[in-house]
């Protein structure tokens, strides 16, 4: 371990995990995702059947993670909401990525003007510090999940701009990009043609990595209300709905939907930094 | 160093100008009249009723004369009155205002504190035990929620062993500080791992160079080395980062206030958004705005203090 001091250092403590770490949340990841597409023959019960005579049931063999406040299944509720936490933080990256990748090029490309221009709108942008700049949207467009993902998308364009536009410029200056300037390759073709999908395997592992924050900044909008809405069962909307039970004891209803997110964002973390390395050492 | 200092001002009012306007702009463009949320009742919603309230909340003029006349009143202390309370804005503010400042506080103290010392530790000790576990703890706890790490702390500190109370804001000093403690901590938490992970890698970036070096050959001892070289000169980035995340933390809030059932500003946000109240919508969001420009400025002013090496850098440029 004493390679260590050699490298940059956080980055090297986050890469030393061992190989079957990375399949074991290769595995949790693939497992959100198969429960996000076949939810409909894996959930044992229909997740929002309510069932008055089982009311915050312990786990046992008929409901392996119990019964909620209303007597819905806890695991089939978990298995529903897989779909629109996990296409929730998809449609949120691919928003902000198109938007972001979309500023960070042509702020590389045109410099200038432009390049100052786009710097101040991210200023702007970041002036909102967290979660602010969605809550701006959803008090404009009022609630929903497609508020949600467009604001919080709004949201994560800027780093996205920023990222992209740092590894455009690196890529940009390199010869072949004057060379096909010099052949006479017109400006978007060449961004879209040649820069681009050389940039991408760089832009991956970051967004592997933005994709656990996403998840995690959604299901937080979602538990104040402002994304999905009931009879949902999103799993920042589940944590919300089972807080009452936590007062009174129940711990599960809440719990057991916040842990799966925190299973699915370390997953995610621990793939995307391992994605990087090996996408990066190719490029 | 003036010139810098006036560009940095300037910036600021610009940005802060920028932000306001697009904040104003958005309430002005939603969809959905406010006169409809003003009156309430739809018997009420006469044509001369909708003109009498339109004029008196000024609805009918052009967004700029709009925007003019709300910012000249907030330079004047002036936020306007809420259409749901039917208070002014800077009252309802003020009166919720202590308890997120002090839960901020309390959050802070708590981050820079245990966040430093374990950044440090995990440093001094590189590549033991104690660094693993430092590391591992601090990635778990960022991938965690806020929301759930509190809902936890409620179940097992609160429900569970009972030190702490449930929920409510806490009357009088000691006992408001003794309310916010679970609060403070799950606020606190995701950041001690930012905080510790950047205090690490500073100082042991640090314990590499030459002077240290230099230091340990004049026979120094180790805590000297630590306190005066290598923590004096990873304060830097390490401030810059705890005055980013204690700005970012006054609009954090909104999600543990919701979790612990506090009545902060983040609190008085959600509620607001809820029932269409756009004045008291708009006078949070330019306090969070404010509130986070002002802290990350003033850790800009004090990096050349802390660390005079920038300072003759810009002198230079």
């Amino acid at each position: 371990m004493t390679i260590e001091a050699h490298g940059p250092v956080a980055v090297a403590t986050t890469r030393k995990a061992a190989p079957w770490v990375f399949y074991l949340c290769l595995g949790l990841l693939g497992l959100a995702v198969v429960a996000a597409v076949l939810a409909d023959w894996l959930a044992p019960y229909d997740p929002s059947a309510t069932d008055f005579s089982a009311l915050y049931q312990q786990p046992s063999a008929a409901h392996w993670f119990g019964t909620d406040q209303l007597g819905r299944d806890i695991l089939s509720r978990v298995i529903h909401g897989a779909r629109p936490s996990l296409l929730g933080a998809i449609a949120l990256l691919a928003f902000a990525t198109a938007v972001g990748v979309l500023i960070g090029t042509v702020a590389a490309w045109k410099r200038g003007w432009v390049d100052t221009l786009l710097a101040r709108v991210t200023d702007v942008m970041f002036a909102f510090p967290g979660l602010l700049f969605v809550v701006l949207v959803i008090a404009v467009f009022d609630r929903g999940p497609a508020t949600a993902v467009i604001g919080m998308g709004l949201a994560f364009a800027p780093v996205i701009a920023k990222f992209t536009r740092s590894i455009a410029l690196e890529e940009m200056a390199r010869p072949y990009v004057d060379a096909y300037r010099l052949q006479g390759v017109g400006s978007v073709e060449l961004c879209v043609r040649c820069v681009l999908p050389n940039l991408f395997p760089t832009l991956i592992g970051y967004l592997v990595v933005l994709f656990g924050e996403g998840l995690m900044s959604l299901a937080a909008l979602n538990f104040l209300g402002f994304g999905a809405q009931p009879p949902s069962s999103e799993w920042g909307l589940m944590v919300q709905e089972g807080r009452g039970g936590v007062i009174q004891g129940i711990v599960g209803p809440a719990l057991i939907p916040g842990l799966v997110i925190a299973v699915v964002v370390v997953a995610t973390n621990v793939v995307g930094v391992r994605l990087s390395d090996k996408l990066a050492v190719k490029a | 160093m003036t010139t810098a200092l006036l560009r940095r001002f300037g910036g600021l009012v610009l940005t802060l100008v920028i932000s306001s306007f697009v904040i104003f702009a958005g309430m002005y463009a939603a969809p959905g009249d406010p006169v409809t949320f003003l009156i309430g009742n739809p018997e009420n919603l006469t044509p001369d009723k909708i003109a009498a309230v339109r004029a008196e909340y000024h609805l009918d003029e052009p967004l700029w004369t709009q925007y003019a006349r709300w910012a000249t009143g907030v330079l004047h202390g002036d936020l306007g009155q809420s259409m749901y309370y039917q208070q002014p804005v800077s009252d309802l503010l003020s009166s919720r205002l202590p308890m997120t400042l002090t839960l901020v506080a309390m959050a802070t103290v708590l981050f820079v504190v245990i966040g430093v010392g374990l950044g440090a530790l995990a440093a001094l000790r590189r590549g033991s035990a104690l660094d693993s576990v430092v590391t591992g703890f601090t990635t778990f706890v960022n991938s965690v929620p806020n929301f759930v790490i509190g809902l936890v702390l409620v179940a097992v500190f609160a429900v569970q062993l009972r030190w702490f109370p449930v929920a409510g804001d806490g009357a009088g000093l000691t006992d408001r500080l003794y309310h916010l403690t679970l609060p403070a901590i799950a606020l606190a938490l995701g950041s001690i791992a930012l905080i510790s992970r950047v205090t690490r890698q500073t100082m042991t970036e640090q314990q590499t160079l030459d002077h240290v070096e230099a230091a340990r050959s004049y026979g120094l001892t180790t805590r000297q080395i630590v306190v005066r070289h290598v923590l004096r000169n990873s304060l830097g980035p390490v401030v810059t980062m705890c005055g980013l995340v204690m700005a970012g933390m006054l609009a954090g809030t909104v999600v543990i206030e919701s979790v612990f059932g506090l009545n902060g500003v983040g609190k008085l946000l959600v509620d607001a958004i809820n029932t269409h109240d756009f004045p008291v919508v708009q006078a949070i969001l330019l306090y969070m705005v404010i509130g986070y420009m002002v802290v990350t400025v003033a850790v800009d002013l004090a990096y050349p203090l802390l660390d005079p090496r920038t300072m003759a850098r810009s002198d230079r440029s």
